[in-house]
């Protein structure tokens, strides 16, 4: 590998959070960004290659080694990581529709989910994978409820947009108010 | 209405925990019934859905009953005559359906994301901590010089002014002492504290006496003697000093 994809496996493997490329840029005054992608897909395709047991993953706007699927069960069974626990049904639902309709009150989503929702929004926000992101017009100024980077994280999303879109789900939705 | 759907499934026994709320309750009615969404046969479907929330824990109740109150009323608009050729009827199970098929998609939506939890949970990545026992450190202090002057002069401001007490010097009368423990000790030549000093004596006389003791002593007048720490005060005369 070449110096600068050298560096970056370096600070990559030192961050315990995925890293902008614009962040990993700023490693080296020489790189560009341009320089910074190519020596990730670099690292990427060494990875990938060599047979190694971790990959190069570009998530929650930014790249992160992880370890291999196939070596998750042994790594857990010696206890030298744990998975992060199951999110609920219940609470799934709720950060679906904050992901889709952000920003959003808690009397649309309980609306939508025709369930009260407030202690799973609480909770979701305990979790940071949503928070406040600002205030409604009209009665009491209702928070609004928008999701976090860390969502993006734990999700292996690199950005919003990579969610499934709504016209490309099996029922769509008539976005228009409706009357009552 | 189109009650044309056979009757032959028995209603099943479930729990009403294994629904997320009464939109996934109506939504399993539906596929389990085989009913088409876009034309519910809203009176079975009610008859169903209150059979399946007769055991409502309480916390549950009112989002379930409103639902049931909400199918009985569409039952009853449904059952209102209606003329046939009237194009501007609206079908009173819109809103349901409008609602019921929102909330699959948001069921869909949540599904597609539990996959993607899935297998991101099946990787890890370095130093991996469960999120929520990560405590954001405390926020370092942050204080200007001057907002510190301001607060130390609120507080200055705020505290009382300092209780002064004024110190009267009391002269002490060492040389009536002196005088007082040589007349005693003209007459006898042993005496204890108790004979230099008067039981309601004010400090400055038990000081003046004690410094007399004192002088006397290193003048080598009398000798003072005490046996143990604290206890009594012998005085002697000093026959020697007495010459001198």
């Amino acid at each position: 590998m070449n110096p600068l994809a050298r560096l970056l496996e370096a600070a990559l493997f030192a961050s315990n959070r995925p890293v902008p490329v614009e962040e990993l840029a700023g490693l080296d005054p020489e790189a560009s960004p341009t320089d910074v992608r190519a020596a990730l897909g670099e690292i990427r395709d060494t990875y990938q290659a060599n047979g190694h047991g971790v990959e190069l993953v570009e998530l929650g706007e930014g790249w992160q080694v992880l370890t291999r699927p196939e070596f998750t069960d042994a790594i857990e069974r010696a206890q030298l990581a744990a998975r992060p626990h199951r999110l609920s049904g219940a609470a799934l639902e709720t950060l679906a529709i904050v992901a889709y309709r952000q920003p959003i009150g808690r009397a649309e989503i309980e609306e939508i989910r025709g369930v009260n929702c407030g202690a799973i929004l609480k909770s979701l926000q305990e979790r940071a994978l949503i928070d406040v992101t600002g205030r409604g017009e009209g009665m009491g100024r209702p928070l609004l409820y928008g999701t976090t980077p860390l969502f993006l994280e734990q999700f292996a999303l690199r950005h919003l947009e990579e969610l499934p879109r709504a016209d490309e789900l099996a029922v769509t939705l008539r976005v228009e108010p409706r009357a009552i | 209405m189109t009650a044309t759907a056979p009757m032959h499934n028995e209603p099943f026994v479930v729990e009403l925990q294994q629904f997320e709320g009464p939109l996934d309750l109506l939504l399993t009615l539906i596929r389990d019934e085989r009913v088409d969404i876009y034309d519910i046969p809203i009176a079975r479907i009610a008859e169903q859905f209150l059979a399946r929330i007769r055991f409502l824990a309480i916390d549950q109740a009112a989002e379930y009953l409103e639902m049931a109150a909400r199918l009985l009323r569409i039952k009853a608009q449904m059952l209102l005559p209606r003329n046939q050729d009237n194009d501007a009827w609206e079908d009173p199970r819109a809103e349901l359906v409008r609602r019921l098929l929102e909330y699959q998609q948001v069921r869909e939506i949540s599904d597609h994301l539990a996959r993607m939890a899935e297998d991101r949970r099946s990787r890890f990545a370095r130093a991996w901590l469960p999120s929520q026992s990560v405590e954001p450190p405390p926020a370092p202090l942050s204080l200007s010089l001057s907002e510190l002057l301001s607060a130390v002069d609120r507080v200055l401001r705020i505290a009382r002014e300092p209780h002064l007490h004024d110190v009267v010097p009391r002269p002490l009368d060492v040389d009536g002492a002196i005088r007082t423990i040589r007349a005693v000790l003209e007459l006898r030549a042993r005496a204890r504290w108790y004979d230099v000093i008067r039981p309601s004596a004010e400090s400055w006389e038990v000081l003046s006496a004690l410094l007399a003791l004192l002088e006397l002593a290193r003048r080598g007048e009398l000798r003072l003697r005490q046996a143990a720490p604290f206890g009594s005060l012998v005085i002697t005369r000093e026959s020697a000093g007495q010459a001198a």
